[in-house]
């Protein structure tokens, strides 16, 4: 028989490590992405003395990647300091599963958000964040770096796909370089929203296409 | 648990019939000529009585006369020469609207994106929860300037089959014309042009057991249409390019070979398969109208769960499905039919088409049932949604 993925991704998609959820976690996240409608939930055990993640776990409502890399990610963030874990990126994830599909790249990169935003709420539960600074470009940018390009696999940035952002007053404007029949042009659509809509001084997001 | 692998996606593709490759055969190695050179040499003229035989065969199974029937090279194309056709045709003449249905299938979807690019005006018709198009709708839709309704017999996902008489009387008062893509109705389902008043039909052979690259399109007589595919002569010089004769017979074989009592047995399939997964798996949705449907369709939501997950889990039973999950789709959206519907990205998320064929006995639909509340139940115990609290 022959699958469209790696023998890692099918053994983590077979048998997920760490699934379920961690009763009075120290810090919790869910991260969804409406334009695949993948959601993964990701929940963490801090030791406060080490700041090591003694414990973790992750559920999935998504696809054979999605489910896949929330695996991986638990095994590759157990016993790391919280910055070590931060620093876990989606390459990461992909290395560790012997590579994933381009257009797959979308799905797996929630539960690398998933683990990130667990990490943040433990940071924020325990007084651990600096003082929340008003959204400018530059965060537009960084957040715009989490969005897939299904067609190489990579962010939207740097695949120079966005050719425009404005932020004024709480209303943001992201200008991308496809035209807006592109056969993903609505799924990168609802994938800025998701992204950019959380940040907390953002009212409005208008996502503009260049044709 | 079966030790052989299940088909269970015949809207996708089909198995290939022994006795249609047998038809085929003779016209791969003895009369391998086209029709085209029947006044060169004699293999010519039975190139062309083997296309004419295939040709009357076809056009008769519709109630047509064999001048109202063309080759093309499968569905995707007939509905590409019905729409773009019409529009050439007509366009500059009658009128520049077109009206089709929201969750038609992407070949007349598509071709309707390009025409409105071209200039006309389209009206993409919403559908009910069950599919249906809504007859009232249809008729105020419908202007002066309209020259063309394309709605399909059957939905491709949701199997829902269309009042096509009711469509095609409305047509026919308003004189417009009226194109149904049949491709996955013919020849199970009956459609009768001689009663029904539709003017276009796709038809294709891959969904029947017969050959890919081979459809047809029915032009009733007098139909204004222009030739879309340029270069010879060929189909009544409505269609250019060499004929594919093997296609062709094996096409007509195909066709010959579907009975009213297989027809049944998919059906008896159908029925179990939806009756038994909405009894037997909790949260589970069946999409499309109950009985109105495709003889051997049958579209479930299981609800909590992805849909390209599932497909995976089974393909590695051995068992072969299809989903309307975005992340199967090349586009990343969920499908479009099922949003049609009303149906928002959770019911197309763990959307699965069951289609069944010749080859799928009732053994197959309890294996897979068996599986799929398995591996749906497996699914769901690592899924946030959906837990007691």
């Amino acid at each position: 028989m022959r699958f469209p993925y790696s023998e890692t991704v099918l053994e983590h998609f077979r048998h997920p490590r760490n699934v379920g959820k961690i009763e009075n976690a120290d810090g919790k996240a869910i991260e969804g992405s409406p334009a695949c409608g993948d959601m993964v939930s990701v929940y963490i055990s801090v030791d406060p003395n080490t700041n090591k993640l003694t414990d973790i776990k992750f559920e999935s409502y998504g696809c054979a990647s999605n489910i896949a890399t929330g695996s991986i990610i638990t095994e590759l963030a157990k016993g790391k300091t919280l910055d070590e874990a931060k620093k876990i990126t989606w390459k990461d994830a992909s290395e560790a599963l012997g590579g994933l599909p381009k257009i797959k790249a979308h799905c797996s990169v929630l539960a690398v958000e998933g683990l990130r935003s667990a990490i943040e709420n433990y940071e924020e539960r325990h007084g651990m964040v600096r003082d929340r600074k008003p959204t400018t470009v530059e965060t537009v940018r960084r957040r715009l770096k989490k969005v897939m390009n299904p067609l190489s696999g990579l962010d939207l940035v740097r695949t120079n796909l966005v050719r425009d952002i404005e932020v004024n007053d709480g209303a943001v404007r992201v200008v991308v370089d496809l035209p807006a029949d592109n056969q993903f042009a609505s799924a990168i659509k609802d994938e800025i929203v998701q992204k950019i809509e959380p940040l907390w001084d953002v009212k409005k997001v208008a996502v503009e296409f260049t044709e | 648990m079966l030790n052989r692998p299940v088909y269970m996606d015949n809207a996708a593709a089909t198995r290939l019939d022994e006795r249609v490759l047998e038809a085929m055969k003779p016209y791969f190695f003895d009369i391998y000529a086209v029709a085209t050179s029947e006044f060169a040499y004699s293999q010519g003229i039975e190139a062309r009585e083997a296309l004419d035989v295939a040709r009357e065969a076809l056009a008769a199974a519709l109630g047509a006369a064999p001048e109202e029937f063309i080759f093309t090279s499968g569905s995707t194309e007939s509905s590409n020469i019905a729409l773009k056709g019409v529009a050439l045709a007509l366009g500059n003449k009658k009128g520049k609207h077109i009206i089709v249905s929201k969750i038609e299938d992407f070949p007349v979807l598509y071709s309707s994106r390009v025409l409105e690019k071209q200039g006309l005006q389209v009206t993409y018709l919403d559908v009910d929860s069950d599919g249906f198009v809504d007859l009232d709708k249809l008729r105020d839709s419908i202007t002066d300037e309209t020259i063309l309704v394309s709605i399909q017999h059957a939905n491709q996902e949701i199997g829902t089959i269309q009042n096509i008489e009711d469509i095609g009387r409305i047509c026919r008062e308003k004189g417009v014309l009226f194109h149904t893509d049949a491709t996955h109705t013919f020849p199970r389902v009956s459609l009768d042009v001689k009663k029904i008043p539709v003017d276009l039909v796709t038809l294709s052979a891959h969904t029947i057991h017969g050959p890919k690259g081979i459809g047809g399109l029915y032009i009733r007589q007098g139909t204004q249409i222009a030739k879309w595919v340029d270069g010879g002569f060929q189909e009544f010089n409505l269609r250019a390019g060499l004929e594919n004769i093997p296609g062709a017979v094996g096409f007509a074989k195909a066709v010959q070979l579907v009975t009213p009592e297989e027809t049944e047995r998919l059906q008896a399939m159908r029925d179990r398969i939806i009756d038994r997964m909405i009894a037997e798996i909790p949260n589970s949705t069946l999409n499309g109208h109950r009985w109105k449907r495709l003889p051997q369709n049958a579209n479930i939501t299981f609800h909590f769960v992805e849909g390209e997950s599932i497909t995976l889990h089974l393909d590695m039973h051995g068992i072969a499905v299809s989903t309307g999950s975005a992340c199967f789709s090349r586009s990343l959206e969920g499908s479009h039919v099922i949003f049609g519907i009303g149906g928002d990205h959770e019911r197309a998320h763990g959307s699965i088409r069951f289609t069944f064929g010749r080859y799928n006995t009732m053994e197959d639909v309890d294996a897979v049932v068996q599986t799929l509340a398995e591996v749906v139940q497996e699914l769901r115990s690592i899924s946030p949604l959906g837990k007691e609290k």
